[in-house]
């Protein structure tokens, strides 16, 4: 298991190589190029920021701006963004890179890293754009912001290790690619991202706590607009669910990397 | 040490579970028996030392990609072992991975990656890719303007840009012309001076006899000899093109066609070099039942020597009454270049008219040198009928027979057209 990861550290040319390539293509015959990479975030956060002060006044307690709700939405959406891209990719990383994992021989584990570099950069350009607006809208939430690469990496880990461990049975069982899009559908759904936890009834909260994201969502939150540390104790269950999941991820990929080229 | 590679008892299996999840589970250590287990490789042993060549031939399927494949690690042996000493170099298909949308350059850098460099190992040789691509200013411009031959050309400069201990060329080289060819055959040709071993799959035995020291004859998964290029060429050659049954040279048989005279039936398909990828239309007014090639005192050869006097006699059943019939005839190259067509009508000069009887049988020949290069060449035979202008297709028999051309002494392209050459005395 060693040998895997010093031949992935081999690839690291390879790796960053994969991840310019996937971000030049994307713009390379466009005429305002890496620009688009700032304007597609811009215009999310602007819609959101912009359109719903306007429609959803609802003020939030301990925060005193009319833009409490649509910086509230932004703090969950670009989690979840984050969230759900690098797990999306992960499922389909060795079924899309199939026909390069039949024909040359290289360190499998270099694609999910591919998948994270790019999902971060993309992470990281929104983040600055969604920062700027804020400022904009008179909210500057700097205090806690070193306690964002934590949630940062507990997001990033239990993203990979749902999305390599569904990933890997997802080339022997394609229904599961298949079923994690519905999956996600409701999960974004079932996490405060759009709604408050407190409109839901009480009853449902431990349901709703049993969701890892729940509490790291709740972290961006306290970063991002309640401008406060995260609630650590919050974070202890995802963080123990994204363990669990990685080494799961692990074992799956380690008994099934040999099988996975026969399928493929 | 001089071993380089040693493939101890390989078997590759392809296994089929009733359904997926016991595939899972037998992974940790439960007991599911796969449903169906192909073996697409058995009981393969084989060791190499440095600086051989080695060729590797096989009908398709045989499972000479599957071997190389687990010889590079993109597949598992499901038993025995592998040893590789060194490092592998291997060209599957060229271009694997190239973007369009990026450079030549780019793409240098990116499929080098791949093969596991490091930023500054590429940039070190990048200059060299350039030059051996021979691309010149197409080198910075998107892949997507490329050539299949320049992608080729940019494929195997990288591919080759750093000398592996082992060599692999998987059917890669035919896209190339030839002077980029011969350019890799030297870069090829020097690697193996300096000890890489080389292995070579290719259909064309003569590359395999030309470049390598030892081959390999692959059938149905195992290897069925392991000897010098000329005995395993020969060998496949047979494999191919039907055995020589009888090496005792024939006295020339009275009449060829005694050998196909005999009943109504299609025998087409039973004859050696018959070619089951043929495509056969017409309207069906007539069958093309049989054929024998004659050349160099021999019945269907095996191979045919360049410039041998070769007959293809064909044997038709005509299913109705024909006043004007034409028997076409054409060669092609085994990639498909046109080489010689031509037809009754054109060779008789329309002087003479064929015609036949309902439920008639009729044989045809046509007589020509065999003045190509060596290799493969595939025969296609028709019958019409009608007035030049207005052909009806009664059967066509395109890409029908294969013949393999020999030649000892080579030359370039495809035709021989027998040039003479001296040094003249002239005394000014």
């Amino acid at each position: 298991m060693k040998n895997m990861f010093l031949a992935v550290w081999a690839y690291r040319f390879f790796i960053v190589s994969s991840i310019k390539t996937e971000f030049k293509s994307r713009f390379v015959r466009s005429k305002l190029g890496g620009f688009w990479m700032v304007l597609h975030p811009l215009a999310q956060v602007l819609v959101y920021a912009l359109i719903l002060s306007q429609i959803m006044r609802a003020k939030l307690p301990e925060v005193d701006t009319q833009y409490a709700y649509p910086i509230y939405l932004l703090s969950g959406i670009i989690a979840w963004t984050l969230f759900s891209e690098v797990l999306n990719k992960s499922l389909n990383i060795f079924i899309s890179n199939g026909n390069l994992l039949k024909k040359m021989s290289f360190p499998k584990l270099a694609l999910p890293l591919i998948t994270i570099g790019g999902a971060l950069i993309n992470f990281f350009i929104f983040f600055i754009v969604m920062f700027i607006v804020f400022g904009f809208l008179g909210h500057w939430p700097y205090h806690a912001l070193y306690w964002f690469p934590l949630l940062v990496l507990i997001t990033l880990s239990l993203a990979v290790g749902i999305g390599i461990f569904l990933g890997t049975l997802n080339v022997f069982i394609r229904d599961i690619g298949q079923m994690m899009e519905i999956v996600l559908q409701f999960w974004f759904w079932l996490t405060p991202i759009v709604y408050m936890i407190n409109i839901v009834p009480e009853k449902y909260h431990t349901l709703i706590m049993l969701n890892p994201m729940t509490g790291i969502i709740m972290g961006y939150h306290n970063v991002l607009l309640y401008d406060k540390a995260p609630d650590l104790s919050l974070l202890i269950y995802p963080s123990i669910v994204a363990a669990i999941s990685l080494v799961l991820a692990m074992i799956i990929f380690y008994k099934a990397r040999e099988e996975m080229a026969d399928v493929l | 040490m001089s071993q380089v590679l040693e493939v101890k008892n390989i078997s590759k299996s392809f296994k089929d579970y009733r359904s997926e999840w016991q595939r899972i589970f037998s992974w940790f250590g439960l007991k599911t028996k796969p449903t169906e287990e192909h073996y697409i490789l058995q009981d393969i042993n084989f060791s190499v030392t440095k600086g051989e060549s080695i060729g590797i031939v096989g009908k398709n399927g045989a499972g000479k990609s599957t071997l190389l494949k687990i010889i590079t690690g993109t597949l598992k042996a499901s038993h025995g072992s592998i040893v590789v000493n060194g490092k592998i170099g291997a060209i599957l298909e060229l271009g694997m991975g190239f973007h369009p949308d990026m450079t030549g350059r780019q793409n240098a850098f990116h499929s080098a990656g791949l093969m596991g460099y490091s930023l500054e190992e590429i940039t070190n040789v990048i200059n060299d890719i350039h030059d051996f691509s021979g691309i010149e200013e197409y080198f910075d411009q998107p892949a997507r303007v490329y050539s299949s031959g320049m992608q080729a050309r940019v494929a195997f400069a990288v591919a080759t840009a750093f000398r592996p201990d082992i060599l692999i060329v998987d059917e890669a080289l035919s896209v190339g012309d030839a002077f980029f060819q011969t350019k890799c055959y030297e870069r090829i040709a020097r690697f193996k001076g300096e000890g890489t071993v080389l292995f070579l799959v290719t259909h064309s035995i003569d590359d395999i006899v030309k470049h390598c020291t030892r081959a390999l004859f692959i059938k149905d998964g195992k290897i069925e000899l392991d000897g010098s290029p000329k005995d395993v060429s020969n060998r496949y050659l047979d494999e191919l093109f039907g055995k020589q049954s009888s090496k005792k040279p024939v006295d020339k048989p009275t009449n060829i066609l005694d050998s196909i005279s005999k009943g109504i039936h299609d025998l087409y398909y039973t004859r050696p070099g018959y070619n089951k990828e043929e495509y056969k239309w017409g309207h069906g007014g007539a069958q093309i039942l049989d054929y024998v090639t004659y050349a160099d005192g021999k019945q269907y050869p095996q191979t045919i020597d360049s410039k041998s006097e070769t007959e293809f006699h064909f044997k038709v059943l005509l299913k109705d009454d024909y006043e004007d019939l034409t028997i076409g005839f054409l060669i092609k190259t085994h990639d498909g270049v046109y080489i010689y067509g031509t037809n009754s009508h054109l060779l008789l000069e329309g002087k003479k008219k064929l015609s036949a009887k309902k439920d008639s049988i009729h044989f045809y020949k046509f007589i020509l040198p065999m003045n190509l290069n060596a290799g493969h060449y595939l025969i296609s035979i028709g019958i019409s009928t009608g007035p030049q202008n207005k052909l009806i297709p009664l059967e066509r028999r395109y890409d029908s027979i294969l013949i393999n051309v020999n030649r000892t002494i080579g030359f370039s392209g495809l035709l021989d057209l027998e040039a003479n050459f001296e040094e003249e005395q002239y005394n000014a």
